[in-house]
């Protein structure tokens, strides 16, 4: 099952998508709302595709992309939080600065707690899981200082944390240590990677994560991202495709659209 | 927690500044210009306190495993009463609909250059409260007394006043890149030194006109 959450006709719906293709929906077919109306994917205004909770993303959790930023091996994951404020679902605009160099998407699993976790064992980490999205969490490298690395003027964006276009249940998912990422730009490939290559795998964070802090339904964890993460301008169409969970389209806007 | 102004209730959204009082900064003071830091922060240091942290008046503070003391984070909280995205430091204080004591515990950590979030985002590492002050009753949230006691010893004496950002300034810089919503929490910074607490003892933390919040520190659970 995969679900997204939209807003259309002033009300906000459960929508599936209306007809599936091998490797997951179409990023451009129809959706079916709960109540039946079936439209177009620009007809809706699409939500992240669940309320999210605590937001918990990793840095640097690709070996590759690790190396690409000059990073020594870790003996803990790096771990940062997000607010609520940075979710933003598919087909949304994200703000770069106009005084900013260096804007980079990053293309993520999304792992979503169904079920309260509090010192879960990694044998049983995959029974707190509820299901995947995609995520494109973005950063503006330009802020980036040396204090409580990542800050939140980094990381922590009005907008810059991308999930969706869909929910998709875990049972729908093969091996979700096995699904290949990939960002397009303005259609061209910029990032290719696959989930096999975590540093630390999902089983990993949450008993890790788990034994500190309870982790509760609608929690999500971004795992990572790998290398290939390139510079976006104002009008670039960022997608982001994770095997079996869809295309999410994103847009870059600059300054003027948001009054500033 | 339900209290009396708009928006009424918390949203569970707290986010704090670090290094924002003077004695805090002042720690780092030649630190600051070397390695890893290599120059002093510009923009706020932020954190955030996620929801398993969210605890009240009374709730205990386990230890971590390992761990003999806690260090608290004495600090004024603001209670957003109107969103605020972009705002000017001159019209900030209309977007604050009261006051909080926030104690930021956590697990004593030297570096800020990358720190791990278990330091800061256990399970009951942030008691709000004890009430929310309705911000007509607070003159000036710039001129506050904040006293940390433990076992009702007086430890540390703070002023909002030695802020390096003060509440409008802070509040105005956060906005520029992340909208504050109705009932979230932005607390101002902490004093340093931090008390630190064993367990065994109990925090206390005072700011005028906002009462007081207490919290006994236990051991960790084995």
């Amino acid at each position: 099952m995969m679900r997204a959450r939209v807003a259309y006709a002033g009300a906000i719906h459960e929508a599936t998508p209306l007809s599936m293709q091998p490797g997951g929906p179409s990023a451009d077919g129809d959706i079916r709302l709960a109540d039946g109306r079936i439209l177009g994917p620009r007809e809706v205004v699409w939500l992240p595709p669940f309320e999210a909770g605590t937001v918990i993303a990793l840095g640097l959790n690709y070996a590759d992309h690790a190396r690409e930023l000059a990073f020594n091996a870790q003996e803990e994951p790096l771990v940062f939080l997000k607010g609520a404020g940075s979710l933003l679902g598919h087909f949304g605009f994200t703000r770069r600065p106009a005084d900013v160099k260096f804007m980079h998407y990053e293309c993520e699993l999304a792992v979503i707690i169904g079920r309260p976790a509090e010192r879960v064992r990694r044998a049983r980490a995959f029974e707190h899981v509820a299901g995947y999205c995609i995520a494109n969490d973005y950063a503006i490298r330009d802020y980036l200082e040396n204090w409580y690395r990542p800050n939140l003027r980094v990381k922590n964006r009005d907008g810059a944390t991308v999930l969706g276009p869909w929910f998709v249940d875990a049972a729908d998912v093969g091996d979700p240590a096995n699904l290949g990422l990939r960002t397009f730009v303005n259609g061209t490939m910029t990032q290719q990677g696959n989930t096999r290559d975590l540093i630390f795998d999902i089983p990993f964070l949450v008993e890790y994560l788990s034994s500190f802090m309870t982790l509760s339904t609608g929690d999500v964890i971004l795992t990572g991202t790998p290398e290939g993460v390139v510079n976006v301008a104002p009008g670039d169409v960022v997608a982001c495709e994770i095997d079996g969970l869809g295309r999410l389209i994103n847009t870059i806007a600059a300054d003027d659209e948001f009054g500033r | 927690m339900i209290f009396d102004v708009p928006p009424y209730r918390l949203s569970g959204a707290v986010y704090g500044a670090l290094l924002n009082h003077r004695s805090a900064m002042g720690v780092f003071a030649d630190e600051a210009y070397r390695p890893p830091y290599n120059a002093p922060p510009k923009a706020p240091v932020l954190y955030i306190k996620p929801r398993n942290t969210l605890a009240v008046q009374g709730s205990i503070i386990r230890l971590a495993p390992g761990t003999a003391e806690v260090e608290i984070g004495a600090c004024l909280g603001l209670v957003i009463g109107r969103t605020a995205c972009n705002i000017q430091e001159s019209r900030a204080l209309d977007h604050i609909a009261g006051y909080l004591i926030v104690a930021d515990v956590s697990v004593v950590h030297a570096s800020y250059h990358r720190p791990s979030i278990r330091f800061r985002a256990r399970d009951g590492y942030c008691p709000l409260g004890p009430k929310v002050t309705a911000r007509a009753e607070v003159a000036d949230p710039d001129a506050l007394s904040i006293r940390t006691y433990v076992d009702e010893e007086l430890v540390q004496e703070a002023s909002t006043a030695d802020l390096i950002r003060s509440s409008s300034r802070l509040l105005s810089d956060v906005s520029e890149f992340m909208t504050l919503f109705p009932g979230d929490v932005l607390a101002l910074g902490a004093a340093a030194p931090a008390p630190r607490v064993r367990a065994g003892q109990t925090v206390a933390i005072e700011i005028d006109g906002l009462g007081r919040l207490s919290n006994p520190v236990a051991e960790s659970r084995s």
